[in-house]
């Protein structure tokens, strides 16, 4: 047996033995242990470094408050996570565990020296200190040296193997918190018939209850626990285990974490290990409980210095002796209780040490009818052990404050306790406002939330007997009920009373002494005092100067001493000093848990065409546009990206070229009114469109800026084929049905997303006809019954088809509508019905070249939110005789008609085949003065095949009163020298448009 | 948890809970899909068309004879109905609508379905649906637009532990594959 595991007692399964590692050691526990139960059995405090000082530190608490037993768990191949509070570790066979935050080794840690420095300096803000001065010392040594030293644990470097799940749950009433108040109150909830959630975030149901020797309902508390879980059970109550909820959000929506499968040896391979719980409760229980504060005297933070509660719960509950001699200083009756049952299970106590005037209470007495000594009122003035306490020194507290002689007294374990603070975290989350209750010093739930309710501990209701009533009132308020019942009976309870807030006295040099505050960010009383000495005056800056309560824990063991030692500094009521926020999550919640199964190829949906699998087998090179995948190109063997596109624009103009564009955004405007409500939406005048016809739409937003572009085709006097940029789709469509919904309610029109409803295959290049004719039927595509932008229904490849004739290249052009499931068929029989013409496949490399060369815009390319109808050129797109449209009044504006807009023009650079960089600068001189502002910039430019040499777009200030002047672009390798042209490089006249 | 490759747009919980004890999901057989937008008051002029009462609930269905109607807006039904019926069905709605003002659009390539049947199916939803599933809350027959995580969905409640889910046709392996996660890590309770 483990040298400090009790002969028997405890929840923990001593028939079978776990055998697990801890640094070098090999150590064995039971099922039913934690981490730092199984390593207090094994007779081990020292747990890590702390994280300035580098100081020995030891088990502090026995659950999610702890402080400073943060381990890094290995389950190898990637599955590492550091920070683990040992308190919380379930321990299983063959656990690895590692201690953080030293080098060499736990027990001789070279950082230590930290703890040697001069005093001051790593005092509370030094690093704010080392910003000033000397000038260069922050970026050249402080940071480099800080960043290094600072941080907990290691981050895994490798991806993590692990998947994680998410679920959202309902319910009537979710309980958290699994102790006397929560599972009063989830029974109070579900005998009323309620749906109810219980969610705890230790491995077993029943807080406080499985390390209580007293009676609840005249059985042990531990058989209560289990008698009350089988009815909830039962009744159908949801029960949660190791499900912390870190996290009450909007309408009581709360977020719970729960470990799956970090307790077992060989977790299920599908099974997740961790799941994010998203809950909605119609009301919510907090029974979170209070937690035990730690006392503020010289090194208090040596191993085998603990809270009274954890060692009497590791006592209890786990059947383990955390030490053989103990001291107690007991400024709540928990201590006394401890010791009552510490000395049970065979730990000598060597004294009670009260520092309250009126100690001398229930727990005193109970103490002294088992045979304790109980001193008081005294403090311990200081301790000594280097990497274990092994004595303190215990002094007489006077009436005045001061101290008297110090005694020393030889121990192994000094328990603290100073009094339990609720744990309100969550009814803060809540936008609980918090009451100070002056007389026990400690702030509780104030004036109540709507849908919240608290109870127990965490409600102020110390003691098993009043959280068991104040649970039951609880969950009857949460089921709209009163308690049915009076709460059981409990006997033999030690109720905890009394507290000491802010460091005790010890008449020590305060330069000479470190009491620490805050544990894991060590923080002594002395940087408190610091802080509020160099000016701070609220907690909220006495907190950020000195990081207390900044550390992972959130200041669950430091805030309320660290608040009483500020406010007894300035001498003013805890209440005028300030609460810091309490913000989620509770506990570290991972990475993981939060992503769900969002990661790799779950991320995100991505988005195929019907064509998709088609370009892909021919080799296609794809593109992300929004969420879709685009061909860039269809690269042949041998050919780069740049020569695949050349050849691809060669062929649109040479032969024909086939290209998918479904993903084009696609609006079915449907009613009466559809054509007055495009008249209201598009600059130009949609009512004169004939049926069969189509135009080219400009969509502005009210600020008179250029946001979509898009073809619209009249199918018939009712109803409109609406195009949109691909990455616009679902941006218009919301514009509309907003417009439609709140503005135009006095038009009869529906709208309808018909994106995904048609594959749209383009058919561009003077062969295109040729191509396409064979496979047509039911319409005549020749120029006089089909001219450029006309719509027909027909059948094309023997499928129901919107024949669109377009053109985005310049070029006689088709578009064919499909329905979906025919688009990848209909692709490939007019694949193969071109290729005796040379049709060849073009992807969107070659599509922005081909319009480039044409002139023609992309909304996101040549436009940037700035840009008006008129910059672009495409003043005549605004209808003259419309009454009004979205965005015209914005262009009167006279910021709007000012002649030094920028303007769309084409450069043509002087050396023909220099590329110039989208998104440079174009300016008046080759070197421009520095300060002076750029003429504009490129916003396309490519290398054109078809006319040899390199073009680009610009928007330039009065742009087109610039035409054939030389401006300049200044690039990496020098400034090029540009001629300013129309943004129109190939067929102005636009005769290619007709084959 | 297995996957089935088609299941039909009229089976329900009933038949099915009997023949497969677990939670499986299947591609839906292709169907006819046309949104309709009108007035509430022209719709029981379609009902003899389609077959099937529109109901006048939103997010409720009514099914009749493979063909089903989903309310999901004030003005907005899903009618769906097997593939071979599609263009009788066409021309039946364009003569009985064409009097009133309406909006009949053909969507039956833009969505696909999956059909999700077992006793779990309420929990295999919940993975990526924020909605409260119990068949309290959510009753059979009852049909609304919601998310399965990043996907925009239309879900029907066709029985106490089946259901339809529509989405879009280019999310469907996004969907599908969410599905298949969530039925995996089921496999392991």
């Amino acid at each position: 047996m483990s040298v400090a595991r009790t002969p028997d007692g405890g929840r923990i399964d001593r028939s079978q033995v776990l055998r697990f590692r801890f640094d070098d050691s090999n150590l064995t526990g039971h099922p039913g242990d934690t981490l730092a139960s199984a390593l207090l059995a094994n007779g081990i405090h020292l747990a890590g470094r702390s994280f300035k000082y580098h100081r020995p530190r030891g088990i502090l608490a026995a659950g999610a408050e702890e402080p400073n037993a943060l381990v890094t768990i290995s389950r190898g191949g990637g599955r590492v996570t550091p920070n683990l509070r040992a308190t919380q570790v379930e321990l299983y066979e063959g656990l690895v565990a590692t201690s953080q935050n030293h080098w060499p080794s736990l027990r001789y840690d070279a950082g230590a020296i930290n703890d040697a420095l001069p005093d001051g300096l790593l005092s509370a803000g030094f690093y704010y200190k080392t910003f000033m001065a000397p000038a260069g010392a922050w970026a050249g040594l402080y940071e480099p040296l800080i960043r290094r030293a600072a941080g907990l644990g290691e981050a895994p470097t490798q991806p993590d193997p692990d998947h994680y799940a998410h679920r959202y749950a309902f319910c009537d009433v979710l309980v958290v918190g699994a102790g006397a108040a929560g599972l009063a109150a989830a029974l109070a909830a579900a005998r009323a018939g309620r749906r109810v959630i219980l969610a705890d975030e230790q491995a077993e149901l029943g807080g406080g209850l499985l390390a209580e020797t007293a009676l609840v309902d005249g059985i042990a508390a531990a058989d209560w626990v289990a008698q009350t879980v089988a009815e909830l059970s039962a009744a159908g109550v949801t029960l949660l285990p190791r499900a912390q909820a870190f996290g009450v959000y909007l309408q009581n929506f709360v977020g719970l974490a729960e470990r799956v499968t970090d307790h077992q040896m060989v977790p299920h391979p599908k099974a997740p290990r961790e799941r994010l719980w998203k809950v909605r409760a119609g009301q919510v229980v907090l029974a979170t409980g209070a937690i035990e504060q730690p006392l503020v005297f010289p090194d208090n933070d040596r191993p085998g210095i603990m809270l009274a509660g954890a060692a009497r719960s590791y006592a209890l509950r786990w059947g383990v002796r955390p030490g053989t001699r103990a001291v107690v200083l007991a400024a709540c009756d928990s201590g006394h209780a401890a010791a009552i049952d510490l000395a049970q299970a065979g730990v000598s106590i060597v004294a009670i040490v009260d520092p309250r005037a009126d100690g001398d209470g229930a727990g005193a007495a109970a103490s002294r009818a088992a045979g304790l000594t109980v001193r008081g009122p005294a403090v311990i003035t200081g301790t000594s052990g280097r990497l274990r306490v092994n004595a303190v020194t215990v002094a007489p507290l006077r009436p005045d404050g001061g101290t008297g002689p110090a005694e020393t007294l030889a121990c192994d374990l000094v328990l603290m306790a100073g009094g339990f603070v609720p744990a309100v975290h969550l009814f803060s989350q809540a936008r609980g406002t918090l009451r100070f209750d002056a007389e026990r010093a400690l702030y509780v739930p104030g004036d109540p939330v709507p849908g919240i309710h608290t109870a127990g501990a965490c409600n102020g209701a110390f003691g098993i007997a009043a959280a068991l009533a104040d649970g039951f009132t609880a969950g009857a308020a949460a089921a709209g009920t009163v308690a049915a019942e009076p709460a059981p009976a409990v006997t033999g309870e030690i109720v905890p009373r009394g507290s000491w807030r802010g460091a005790l006295p010890h008449g020590r040099d305060p330069r000479r002494v470190k009491a620490f505050v805050d544990f894991q960010n060590d923080v002594t009383a002395r940087d408190i005092g610091l802080a509020v000495q160099e000016g701070f005056r609220s907690i909220e800056h006495v907190k950020r100067y000195t990081t207390t309560g900044m550390a992972t824990d959130q200041g669950k063991t430091s805030n309320m001493n660290g608040l009483a030692i500020a406010a007894a500094a300035l001498g003013r009521p805890v209440p005028e000093v300030g609460l810091t926020t309490f913000r989620p999550p509770y506990t570290p919640v991972t990475f993981g848990t939060l992503a769900g199964p969002s990661r790799g190829p779950l991320f995100d949906p991505v988005r195929e065409t019907p064509a998709h699998a088609w370009a892909q087998a021919q080799g296609a090179v794809f593109e992300d546009v929004g969420a879709w995948k685009r061909a860039r190109a269809f690269p042949h063997a041998g050919e780069d990206l740049h020569a695949a596109a050349a050849r691809e624009c060669r062929a649109v103009r040479d032969a024909a070229g086939l290209f998918d564009a479904s993903t084009l955004g696609k609006i079915e405007v449907c009613g009466p009114d559809a054509a007055t409500f495009l008249e209201r939406l598009y600059t130009n005048s949609w009512a004169s469109l004939a049926p069969g016809r189509c135009r080219y739409g400009l969509m502005l937003s009210e600020a008179g800026f250029v946001m979509d572009d898009g073809v619209v085709g009249r199918l018939a006097p009712d109803r409109f084929h609406v195009t949109t940029t691909t990455g616009g789709a679902a941006r218009v469509l919301a514009h509309m049905e907003d417009y439609l919904q709140t503005e135009f309610t006095d038009l009869t029109v529906w709208l309808t997303s018909t994106t995904e409803q048609w594959a749209v295959i383009a058919v561009q290049g003077p062969r295109a006809r040729d191509v396409l004719a064979p496979l047509v039927a039911g319409t005549d595509l020749s120029e006089a019954a089909m001219p450029h932008m006309s719509v027909r229904t027909c059948h094309v490849a023997g499928v129901p088809a919107r024949l669109f004739r377009v053109s985005f290249t310049g070029e006689l052009g088709f578009e064919v509508n499909v329905p979906a499931g025919h688009g990848l068929a209909v692709w490939e029989a007019l694949h193969a019905a071109g290729q005796a013409f040379g049709l060849t496949p073009y992807g969107t490399d070659a599509m922005h070249v081909l319009r480039a060369e044409k002139g023609y815009v992309i909304v996101g390319q040549e436009t940037d939110g700035t840009v008006t109808p008129d910059d672009l050129g495409l003043g005549r797109m605004i209808g003259r005789g419309k009454a009004d449209f979205v965005g015209r009044r914005s262009l009167s504006r006279p910021d709007m008609l000012r002649p030094d807009r920028k303007q769309l023009v084409g450069l043509l650079t002087e050396d023909p085949h220099a590329l110039l960089q989208e998104g440079a600068q174009v300016t008046a001189q080759a070197t421009p003065v520095r300060g002076t502002a750029a003429l504009g910039h490129v916003t396309s430019s490519y290398a054109s095949p078809t006319l040899d040499r390199s073009i680009a777009l610009a928007l330039v200030a009065n742009g087109r009163a610039r035409m054939g002047k030389t401006l300049y672009v200044p690039m990496p390798g020098g400034a090029q020298a540009v001629t300013v042209v129309a943004p129109v490089f190939l067929d102005p006249g636009g005769s290619r448009l007709h084959g | 948890m297995v996957e089935h490759p088609e299941a039909s747009l009229a089976q329900t919980a009933a038949t099915l809970a009997a023949v497969h004890k677990q939670t499986t999901v299947a591609h839906a057989h292709s169907a006819c899909r046309w949104v309709l937008r009108c007035a509430a008051a022209v719709t029981p002029e379609l009902a003899p068309a389609l077959g099937c009462p529109l109901p006048m609930t939103i997010n409720t269905a009514t099914t009749a004879s493979e063909r089903a109607a989903l309310m999901l807006g004030p003005d907005e039904w899903l009618l769906l109905a097997p593939e071979a019926e599609g263009a009788a069905l066409d021309t039946a709605f364009a003569e009985t609508l064409s009097g009133y003002p309406h909006s009949l659009v053909d969507v039956a390539h833009r969505q696909e379905a999956l059909v999700l049947e077992g006793p779990r199916a309420e929990l295999v939803l919940n993975a990526g649906v924020p909605l409260d599933l119990d068949i309290t809350a959510f009753q059979v027959g009852t049909a609304t637009r919601t998310l399965f995580d990043k996907a925009e969905i239309v879900l029907w409640r066709t029985g106490a532990d089946s259901f339809r889910i529509e989405t879009a046709r280019s999310l469907l392996p996004y969907l599908r594959a969410m599905l298949a996660e969530v039925l995996t890590e089921l496999s392991a309770e």
